[in-house]
């Protein structure tokens, strides 16, 4: 019975294009897995097998080129900001809408208890594994109503004294007619302001992707996390291929070119902490994932257990100011 | 041509002669209509087409001479960043890129602090030049931004603010990014200190500039046809693969929508900007002008109710002007406590309750 279940979460795994010969490694262990308990003893080749499908993961996983590191953010299994929010967020209550317009899906909020303390939390969710549900969130492109939404909840933490915690999962503020009929440019810069001036503490942790002013906008944050092999760039890199390059193939270029990997960040001073992920990737393990990225959080929000909201501010003030100086 | 023209290197000769590129006798297209102007009329007409209206890129040191008395202003210094710090290159190297932008528009980057007098109000403003590396917020055009709203504040001046910008400069990655928050802190200290800030959107307005600082302003202008937009059209018609509507992220089309409050033809934009500043001013120069005593009481240098406000806040609903001692409590403002009023701090409760 157990193993039938291992087989069906191997067979399920998708496998990116570069992880090949992982899954081929995988797939003879559980073929070897599949004779195990028959005649022949082949339990130590099967261990020997395993040790080596490991190793090579480990050593993949170790040196991801920055593209990679982009396919690996985008994962259709990563664990998204409604993963995170069940496994980290006890009494989680969702609030909905801007109180102007529409609720948007592709930024979820409310309030909750993270580790006993009431937060507010707020992050871009791309929906899955189901079509319906990617078009219910918008595949996590928010449109300005989604943004809207974001500076009334952070008013409200704002109001009652919660810290804020932000999940940054988008490949960028939807462009489309309504999102710039309605103001996208005006709701993203008022979320960043909102953000800036907040009293209380502000984290932000970037679990996939981190999509240009569609992630600044609920992450100009006291502390900024990222999950080890997730992205924040200031365009796609197919984005940014098609406008330097004017060709799109030329993305792996981009993705090189632009540093958009955490220890890139983490080197040029933009972002404070690298959170670890599982072996092989957040998607290999969700629920290890998101506990470390839990105990990154609560470490992070402890800094700042007691700090009067001027001083709260003018540390986020001063975080953003000396970014660039010192390089 | 004089013998230095013709010896020294090309280099050295573009210090000495400052002639501009454009030579005198080239004829414009203008866009819209076809229609053909003559370099000289145009550059006279601040880049307006004469017969179409029609609203031209025009230059960051044209557009200050044109904002500032007499064309006189001083350029505010802005702090160097790191040059090129990913080493970027996309077929050429960023810093080539760089140098060349310099040389074509002989700014240090996308843009340009100055301040001066505007109607003989102190202002700074900064200018962003389309024509250097479209005018993209990397790390020195953010602290040009940064630096001119500091110097704005120090001065207790307003800010006006010239937009024009293909968005982040992709070259500086991340950190072109991060400028979007720096901004929005600058523009917070404007903010506390209560100084105007007034956006003026040229075409183009773009990406990550109008999706921060381009978009926090009190009074958003845009000049006529200028396109403003978070994503452009080209991106967005990509993404859903129909026609745009007419006019669609225009100044007029921005201003139906409720984005901005004006659309303001060039000619008329020094007149608007200097009307704005007085009137937005208006309030704070009441407070540092008015006589030495406010409420016959004698006025101490750093209060800052102007003597206005003090008498409106002592009549009730119905213009009755309310006597202290016989107002109840609730509806009381108790004296600002302070130098002011060396009193206010004495506890006097007897004094509080109604007779």
């Amino acid at each position: 019975m157990e193993q039938k279940s291992v087989e069906r979460t191997v067979a399920a795994r998708t496998y990116l294009d570069f992880e090949k010969p992982i899954a081929e490694l995988e797939s003879k262990v559980l073929e070897l897995r599949g004779l195990e308990g028959d005649t022949v003893s082949i339990s130590d080749e099967l261990r020997k097998l395993e040790q080596k499908a490991k190793t090579a993961l480990v050593d993949m996983y170790a040196k991801l080129s920055p593209w990679q590191k982009a396919q690996v953010a985008r994962h259709q299994d990563r664990p998204h900001c409604l993963d995170y929010i069940e496994q980290l967020i006890e009494e989680f209550t969702p609030l909905a809408g801007d109180r102007y317009f529409a609720e948007d899906q592709a930024i979820v909020g409310g309030l909750g208890r993270f580790r006993g303390r009431s937060v507010m939390v707020i992050g871009h969710e791309k929906g899955g594994p189901d079509t319906e549900s990617r078009i219910r969130h918008n595949f996590g492109m928010a449109m300005p109503e989604g943004y809207r939404k974001a500076v009334r909840l952070m008013e409200m933490a704002d109001k009652f004294g919660m810290p804020v915690i932000t999940l940054v999962d988008t490949a960028g503020a939807y462009p489309g007619i309504s999102a710039e009929e309605r103001g996208q440019a005006e709701a993203i810069a008022r979320s960043t302001d909102c953000c800036l001036a907040l009293g209380v503490p502000i984290i932000s942790v970037v679990i996939g992707e981190g999509g240009s002013g569609g992630a600044v906008a609920i992450a100009s944050a006291n502390r900024i996390l990222m999950l080890e092999h997730s992205i924040y760039t200031v365009a796609s890199p197919e984005a940014a291929a098609s406008i330097l390059w004017r060709d799109a193939n030329k993305r792996i270029d981009a993705a090189t070119n632009m540093k958009i990997t955490a220890q890139d960040l983490e080197a040029l001073g933009v972002i404070d902490v690298i959170v670890r992920e599982p072996t092989g990737g957040a998607h290999r393990d969700p629920k290890l994932a998101i506990e470390i990225a839990g105990e990154a959080i609560a470490k992070a929000l402890a800094e700042f257990d007691g700090k009067p909201p001027a001083e709260i501010r003018r540390q986020r003030h001063d975080r953003f100011l000396s970014i660039g100086r010192t390089l | 041509m004089n013998w230095i023209n013709n010896v020294v290197r090309p280099k050295i000769r573009s210090f000495l002669t400052t002639k501009r590129e454009v030579p005198d006798n080239l004829w414009v297209k203008c866009p819209e209509s076809g229609q053909m102007v003559f370099y000289k009329e145009l550059e006279a007409n601040q880049f307006v087409v004469p017969g179409s209206n029609y609203h031209m890129k025009i230059g960051a040191k044209a557009r200050l001479a044109h904002l500032f008395d007499g064309g006189i202003y001083d350029k505010v210094p802005v702090p160097t960043v790191p040059q090129d710090p990913l080493k970027f290159r996309d077929g050429r190297r960023y810093t080539d890129r760089l140098k060349d932008a310099k040389a074509k528009t002989e700014l240090d980057d996308a843009v340009l602090v100055a301040e001066g007098l505007l109607d003989g109000q102190m202002i700074v403003a900064a200018v962003q030049d389309f024509e250097f590396m479209a005018g993209s917020l990397g790390m020195a055009a953010g602290e040009a931004v940064l630096t001119g709203m500091l110097r704005a504040v120090e001065h207790r001046s307003p800010f006006i603010l010239f937009a024009a910008s293909g968005g982040a400069r992709m070259q500086e990655g991340i950190l072109s990014l991060m400028q979007m928050p720096r901004t929005t802190i600058a523009v917070q200290r404007l903010r506390e200190a209560r100084l105007p800030y007034i956006v003026v959107l040229t075409d183009p307005t773009t990406g990550g500039v109008t999706a921060s600082y381009a978009m926090l302003g009190d009074v958003h202008i845009a000049e006529p046809g200028a396109l403003i937009c978070f994503a452009g059209p080209r991106v967005i018609q990509q993404t859903i693969r129909e026609q745009l509507p007419e006019g669609f992220q225009r100044a007029e089309y921005l201003l139906d929508h409720g984005m901005i409050d004006m659309v303001v033809h060039r000619h008329q934009m020094r007149e608007t900007l200097s009307r704005l500043c007085r009137l937005l001013m208006g309030g704070a120069e009441l407070t540092r002008t008015k006589g030495r005593r406010v409420n016959g009481r004698p006025y101490v240098n750093g209060a800052s109710v102007d003597g206005r406000l003090i008498e409106t806040a002592a009549r009730d609903a119905t213009g009755e002007v309310i006597d202290a001692a016989s107002a109840p409590v609730a509806t009381r403002t108790d004296p600002p406590k302070g130098k002011r009023d060396p009193d206010a701090s004495l506890p006097k409760p007897e004094a509080k309750e109604p007779g």
